[in-house]
Formats: structure tokens, sequence, C-alpha cells
């Protein structure tokens, strides 16, 4: 099956972002697709590569990147919302890409089920 | 249809007014702080034993065990990540967010 995800809260502050994780990953190991993961308002905090977390703490952003390249994931980041919030090319995280809203659309269509984390 | 709620039922209304709408037979997954749900001896409990009559009602098990939750209303069921993927994949999702 096609899961198609989308993360509306940011890091660290909810608990949003390590439940898609745990979510994402779970699916990966049952043998189904991830057609998508689309980064939406707060939710675009997750995709900086400029944090840096205590060492015993998660990486959350190095945990996503690491995540959607191993496995060949399109992970989406909301332009406006990141444009706002000082996300840009220069520190977004590798495997990930900013494009519009229109490509959360795209993920409804394409996914047999859009799953929602946020607060 | 599956209803997803992961909001503590004593801080906000997500969980009262999912079992006021959620049609019979749907299942209902508490996740998040929307486990405290799911714990026994709340004022809330009666209304989850009445829902449990007609709806299964699932917990996630990592979700209580970060919050020190062990004792959860009878007939709750208990399931992991792997669990929640099964749900989803069985039935639509509505997440009663």
């Amino acid at each position: 099956m096609k899961f198609g995800i989308l993360i509306m809260d940011g890091p660290y502050q909810h608990q949003a972002s390590d439940s898609a994780y745990h979510f994402a990953n779970a699916a990966v190991a049952k043998g189904h697709e991830i057609a998508g993961i689309f980064f939406y308002n707060d939710g675009v905090n997750n995709t900086t590569s400029l944090m840096t977390p205590p060492q015993d703490d998660r990486h959350i952003s190095k945990r996503w990147s690491d995540f959607v390249q191993k496995n060949g994931i399109d992970a989406i980041v909301c332009i406006a919302a990141a444009k706002r919030r000082g996300i840009t090319d220069a520190n977004l995280i590798k495997g990930a890409r900013i494009s519009g809203l229109g490509q959360l659309t795209e993920l409804g269509i394409k996914a047999d089920r859009l799953v929602t984390f946020g607060d | 249809m599956l209803f997803t709620v992961n909001k503590s039922p004593f801080t906000a209304g997500n969980l009262k007014s999912c079992l006021r709408y959620v049609t019979k037979e749907s299942p209902i997954l508490l996740y998040e702080d929307g486990v405290y749900g799911a714990m026994a001896g709340t004022a809330l409990e009666p209304e989850m034993k009445e829902t449990l009559k007609t709806n299964r009602v699932y917990a996630l098990r990592e979700d209580l065990k970060a919050r020190g939750v062990a004792n959860t209303i009878e007939g709750i069921q208990l399931v992991d990540y792997a669990g929640f993927v099964d749900l989803v994949a069985e039935h639509n999702i509505c997440p009663w967010i």
C-alpha cells in the first residue's frame, strides 16, 4: 500500500514529528511504500540542517534526512511555510526539496492513505 | 473509517467529540497524549466503556509506556507502531486532530 505522510508541527516541541518518523519506519519495515512526506506549517522546521541538538538526544532533521535518502522517499517542504521560517536551499537537509502546496494535492492523489501528524 | 485521537481528553475536547460523532463499528486509535483516554479509573471511563460496546478502541503501547500509564480500561487493545500501520492499511483514516 502507498502511504503519504503530512507533518504539520515542528521538532522537539510536539510529538508529531517523532510519531510520524516511527510510523514511517514501521510502514517501510512492513513492506509498504511511502509515496512522499510533506512538511507543512511549523513542520518545515524539521528540515533545517542548522539544528545541533545535544549528542544524547535524537537529531530530528538528520534522522529524516537519513531515512528519506536510504529509502528513496520524496520529501517535500512547503515553499510558503519555509520562506516564513527562514528555510532555504542553503540550510535544507539532504534528500528534501522545496516545492509548492500543489505537491500535497499530488501526494493525496498518488497515495492510498494520507496520514496527518500535527498538534 | 479509523479515527485517531492524539490529545488528552483532560485538556482538549477531541476525544469527547470523536466519541460523539464516531459511527458504530469504526475503530478509534489513541496515540500521543490521546492515550490518557485509555487510562482506567478516570472520569471518562464510563463513556469509554459505553463506546467499547459498539467500537473497537486501540491505544499505542509506546505512548502509554512513555507516560507511565500501566492500567488501561478493560477491552482497549494495545498496539505498537506496526499495529498502527496495519490499522491505517485496513481502514481509511480520519485524524481527529
